[in-house]
């Protein structure tokens, strides 16, 4: 279930973020205070976006940040974040960003399942448009426990 | 018969394209020729090294594919069943078709 890989620490809602990296930063941020990654995890996750363009917006309104295992992953973990004014990536056709996901996965497969849950949820529209527009971090967990 | 190679390209082949591959995959269920078809992720430094006979990326990493003859599909949204049917489908049932 995808409320197997979230809890209450790793949800912040209506966050405050200055522009796309700065977004990106305070997901990660969550990763790290966490224990899931190194610093220089989140380092790699906004170079990422640098070195090889905003791909990872990859629905509109939505965008998955990650970077490689090797990059500083110390444990498979995720964080949700939803923006209370959204932030331009630079992604031509779902831009503007109001709901970030961050990852790390210790390899190549061992986050499988945990994307496949993400994925079942964020593939309903409704569910998207709840995240976007929630308030209470209860009721989002709630919501992930049905995928 | 040889299974249609469908590979799914993305910066680190583990995020975005493994998301990508897991909606390309229900649609290829939902029109029962998943077991015709065998899908992969790569990430972007060494897609063009691959065999395959069919690319999903995103438009920011379609100029990889440049020079490479196979046709090659930009998908926006990576979540979206319906995307991927209208730009895909008939692609890959043409191959299929071709190759039997």
């Amino acid at each position: 279930m995808l409320s197997d890989y979230l809890n209450e620490e790793m949800i912040r809602l209506k966050v405050k973020a200055e522009d796309w990296e700065d977004a990106v930063r305070q997901g990660g941020s969550l990763l790290i205070d966490a224990g899931f990654c190194e610093d220089r995890y989140v380092d790699a996750m906004v170079e990422a976006v640098k070195t090889m363009g905003p791909y990872m917006v990859m629905a509109p309104g939505l965008a998955l940040a990650h970077a490689r295992p090797e990059d500083g992953v110390l444990g498979l973990g995720m964080s949700v974040i939803t923006l209370e004014t959204p932030v331009e990536f630079g992604s031509e056709k779902n831009d503007p960003v109001s709901l970030i996901i961050s990852f790390g996965g210790v390899d190549h497969e061992s986050h499988i399942g945990m994307l496949q849950a993400l994925a079942r949820f964020l593939m309903v529209e409704e569910n998207q448009e709840f995240l976007r527009n929630a308030t209470s971090i209860p009721e989002v967990l709630d919501s992930f426990k049905d995928y | 018969m040889n299974r249609m190679k469908i590979m799914v390209v993305c910066g680190f082949g583990l995020g975005s394209s493994m998301v990508l591959r897991m909606t390309l995959d229900d649609v290829m269920k939902e029109e029962n020729i998943d077991k015709e078809v065998e899908t992969f992720c790569v990430d972007s430094y060494t897609a063009t090294g691959q065999d395959f006979d069919l690319v999903f990326t995103s438009n920011e990493l379609l100029y990889l594919f440049d020079n490479i003859k196979q046709p090659k599909i930009v998908i926006e949204n990576f979540l979206s069943k319906d995307e991927i049917r209208e730009k895909g489908l008939d692609l890959i049932k043409k191959f299929l078709d071709e190759n039997k």
